[in-house]
């Protein structure tokens, strides 16, 4: 058997008030939110929050490959699959796969892994956006998703993958030549005419695959960028219960929206249940997977509604300085130089890892790690210890307005580890009336600032929600 | 920390110091001619008479070509010195060891930045090329991490903690007034200070020491020879640097209401200058307040106060000019300006004008006590080198 052996959705924690946009612009009023990284974020890191999420619900894994599908990549040329390999700590013979460019790369990176005989990590994400006042704005979401793909041989498969059918055609819908900041598109009514049949060939390609009759499938999800065509396609399938593609509090994630909403849906499926997944993007995807009894006993990391329920609003000023539309006045500091690639490569296992030392006389964790230790240690008699997924309370804390950032102020702590183990850092994800001495937090992974064109990851932290502290 | 030291060995026969100010219109180099030519004359010797000379410049220039070529001084020993915030003081260590050592006879220790040319506010660390994992947070962030810590450890309410910082940079703004080389001489209330906007933490922009340019300088010789110069010569007692080795910023132990590096450094100068209780020992003290917190602080770590007392201290007085124990005279670092090359000798170089009696009567120390403890520090908590020193204008 194979399928889904695990899945995770990572909704950033930021959401814009749609209706924000007609506030400052005048105009017809928005309804609901979308999400929205924070500055600090880009595709690559939302996507290792979603893949470290779905490693996190099956206890780790090894995947044989991890596979990365974005259409908003943080570098061309340079692979962004290899920043996540790094931080999730996959083995070097882990094959780590840009899968990236057209939406479309997201859906065919599942269906590329569901026809492989690899446990592949599918980890998709989207970052959208588009010029103010633009549906493309108001309407896109950011967020990512990761799909651990294998044979029950290697690990529990919790959906079955029953089988799938694909449609490609070519014609100009949407657009971005690389370089450009915001996509365009064709009068949208022109693509719901091409989306149509295709969605509906497809969807019956893939039901004759699995012998299945529409309406033996208990839930479709159905998601693309031509929001006509989707409206249109999914009336025309026959469903006879269509996934809630979270429009209204996530918006749409591009090349992530079909696996954010699949995850969505299988947080609340129980065995049994037959999910059809239906993507158009220059082309249609059809997916069908049935859960299994194992799917009883996963328990996700961060469901989705949890994830959606954790938020806190952006100005829709900030948001369009987060975005580069607007440009506004920097602290009077220097900005930071690029960071040294041969100076990163050497420390790999801390820079993406967060990986400390720890002595073996003392037992005194080093963070980052250290040749030789405090008290009087010897040389080289340390052990790698793994911090990313250990807890951390706030020894003490503050508030920095003055140092260069991107989005001042600087919020800045004396982090404690959960096991010993010491670390001051900066705070995302959070505003300073959030932060007391004793706060809980986690560490995520983020872009710090970038210079000369090198991102420069490195590790956050952020409050710990309330159920997640408990 | 163990060291013999070299108590009554060298004495300080001239010093001399800039005004400390936005100096648009003076270059590095001019900096350093006026300051040395100041100190050359009042000592009464040429450039040429110099044996050796070593140049504190934490980021304005590097080597010792900087000050030679300034001074176009002809085949001389130039060294330049860098130890962060304490550079000054180090450039003073190091040609005074030298000439307690009998390598030379007469050394130069001048110190100088040269900030105002960046365009940039503050100071501003360049990092070497790194992998871009280390901490980016300015200075008066990381010391206003001591206020809720020193808060919590003692008990103390956080507004009436933070009015007694208020009033170190009060009482420094009121000495530095009185102090034509000042680059702030404004008086200033602390509960002005209170209402303004927080810059790091609960700091404003007037717990920070101003950023200046400047430098200062002083010339060494053997103890038996300062008479031949000066018929007030200024001894050194003790000199301890410490450099800590960032444990504070591993280990959970650390609180964030001491300066480890500090107490070490000033137990060892101590101990070198054979004084048993500072406070009822020294006259005056200039020390390092690059922010208010840190001058708190430092009050019990150099054994000025009990611990967790700095703050009720500083609100009866203590430190004030006219307080048992005058601390920061000149206006400190608050008032007088941080060009951080020039800093530690500009410390030392207002001991030498308040023991040898030569400070402006409107800021005159009122004890006759014989002994000036300067403390110069550089990093942060957690992470930093520090200076302790004792001169004094009598030997034995």
């Amino acid at each position: 058997m194979r399928g889904i052996q695990s899945y995770s959705a990572y909704i950033p924690y930021r959401r814009l008030e749609r209706k924000d946009v007609a506030a400052f612009f005048g105009g017809a009023s928005g309804k609901g939110q979308r999400a929205v990284a924070s500055f600090d974020e880009d595709t690559t890191t939302m996507g290792f929050e979603a893949a470290r999420l779905a490693l996190r619900s099956v206890g780790g894994a090894e995947p044989d490959a991890l596979w990365f599908s974005t259409a908003e990549p943080a570098y061309l040329e340079k692979s962004n699959a290899s920043t996540i390999h790094a931080a999730l700590r996959l083995d070097a013979s882990a094959t780590a796969l840009d899968l990236s460019g057209s939406v479309r790369s997201g859906a065919g990176a599942l269906v590329a892994a569901l026809r492989s005989t690899d446990q592949v990590l599918v980890t998709v994400a989207g970052l959208r956006g588009g010029l103010p006042t633009s549906s493309d704005e108001s309407d896109g979401g950011d967020g990512a998703a990761a799909i651990l793909v294998g044979d029950d041989s290697t690990a529990p498969v919790i959906a079955e993958y029953l089988g799938g059918a694909s449609e490609t055609e070519e014609f100009v819908d949407r657009w971005r030549t690389p370089g450009a900041a915001t996509t365009r598109r064709w009068e949208e009514r022109f693509g719901e005419t091409v989306y149509v049949p295709l969605a509906e060939r497809a969807y019956n390609a893939a039901l004759k695959v699995c012998e299945l009759n529409p309406d033996q499938v208990d839930i479709t999800v159905v998601t693309g960028n031509n929001a006509r065509g989707v409206r249109a396609a999914s009336n025309r399938l026959g469903a006879k219960a269509l996934a809630d593609n979270l429009a209204s509090a996530v918006g749409n994630t591009g090349a992530a929206q079909f696996a954010v909403t699949l995850a969505s849906v299988l947080d609340k499926a129980g065995p049994g249940q037959t999910i059809a997944v239906v993507a158009l993007a220059d082309g249609a995807d059809a997916l069908v997977f049935r859960t299994t009894d194992a799917i009883s006993s996963f328990s996700p990391a961060k469901p989705v509604d949890e994830q959606i329920a954790r938020h806190a609003a952006v100005p829709y000023g900030k948001f369009l300085s987060w975005r580069s539309m607007v440009e506004v006045e920097p602290p009077n500091r220097p900005t930071p130089s690029r960071v040294s690639s041969s100076a990163a490569a050497r420390s790999t296992e801390w820079k993406f890892g967060f990986v400390g030392s720890k002595d073996r006389t003392t037992g005194i964790v080093h963070m980052p790690p250290q040749r030789v230790g405090i008290s009087g240690g010897k040389t080289d008699d340390m052990e790698p210890v793994a911090e990313a997924e250990t807890l951390a309370t706030i020894a003490t804390y503050t508030v920095d307005r003055l140092i260069y950032s991107e989005s001042p102020p600087v919020i800045f702590a004396v982090l404690d580890f959960d096991g010993g183990g010491r670390f001051p850092c900066q705070l995302t994800d959070c505003d300073v009336d959030d932060i007391k001495v004793g706060t809980r937090v986690e560490m995520t992974f983020r872009r710090l600032f970038t210079a000369d064109g090198i991102h420069n990851y490195f590790w956050k932290a952020r409050p710990m929600g309330p159920k997640e502290s408990v | 920390v163990s060291s013999n030291g070299i108590k009554d060995r060298v004495a300080i026969v001239g010093m001399s110091c800039t005004p400390f100010r936005e100096h648009f219109d003076l270059g590095r180099d001019d900096l350093l001619i006026n300051a040395a030519d100041e100190v050359l004359k009042s000592v009464g010797v040429t450039r040429q008479d110099i044996d050796a000379y070593w140049l504190g410049m934490a980021s304005s220039g590097s080597s010792g070509i900087v000050l030679a070529s300034a001074l176009k001084l002809d085949g001389k020993p130039v060294t330049r010195v860098e130890n962060y915030c304490a550079t000054g003081s180090e450039a003073l260590r190091q040609a005074s060891y030298a000439v307690a050592s009998g390598a030379y006879d007469i050394a130069m220790a001048i110190g100088c930045d040269k900030f105002k040319d960046t365009g940039f506010s503050g100071t501003n660390a360049n990092l070497p090329p790194n992998d871009g994992t280390a901490r980016t947070l300015t200075a008066a962030a990381m010391y206003s991490m001591i206020l809720p810590a020193y808060s919590k450890k003692y008990g103390v309410d956080e507004d009436e903690l933070r009015l007694a910082v208020a009033k170190i940079a009060e009482k420094n703004h009121y000495n530095g007034a009185r102090n034509s080389l000042a680059q702030f001489r404004k008086e200033t209330s602390a509960e002005d200070i209170c209402k303004m906007a927080a810059v790091a933490g609960r700091l404003s922009v007037f717990d920070c020491a101003g950023v200046a340019d400047g430098a200062a300088a002083a010339i060494v010789v053997r103890s038996e020879d300062a008479q031949r110069y000066t018929d007030k010569p200024l001894y050194i007692k003790g000199m301890s640097v410490v450099a800590g080795d960032g444990s504070g910023l591993v280990d959970p132990e650390y609180d964030f209401t001491t300066f480890p590096e500090v107490v070490a450094a000033a137990e060892d100068a101590y101990q070198q200058a054979g004084v048993d209780d500072p406070r009822s020992q020294v006259a005056m003290a200039e020390v390092h307040d690059c922010f208010t917190p840190t001058e708190l602080v430092l009050m019990e770590d150099l054994r000025f106060a009990e611990r967790g007392t700095a703050w009720k201290e500083v609100l009866a007085g203590t430190y004030r000019l006219d307080g048992g124990l005058p601390v920061n005279t000149d206006g400190g670092l608050k008032s007088f300006g941080h060009p951080v090359g020039a800093s530690g000798l500009r410390m030392h170089y207002e001991c030498w004008l308040q023991l040898r009696g030569e400070a402006p009567e409107n800021r005159s120390i009122q004890n006759d006590r014989k002994l000036g403890v300067v403390h110069n520090l550089g990093g942060y908590p957690g992470e930093m080198v520090s200076f302790v020193s004792v001169v004094g204008t009598e030997k034995g």
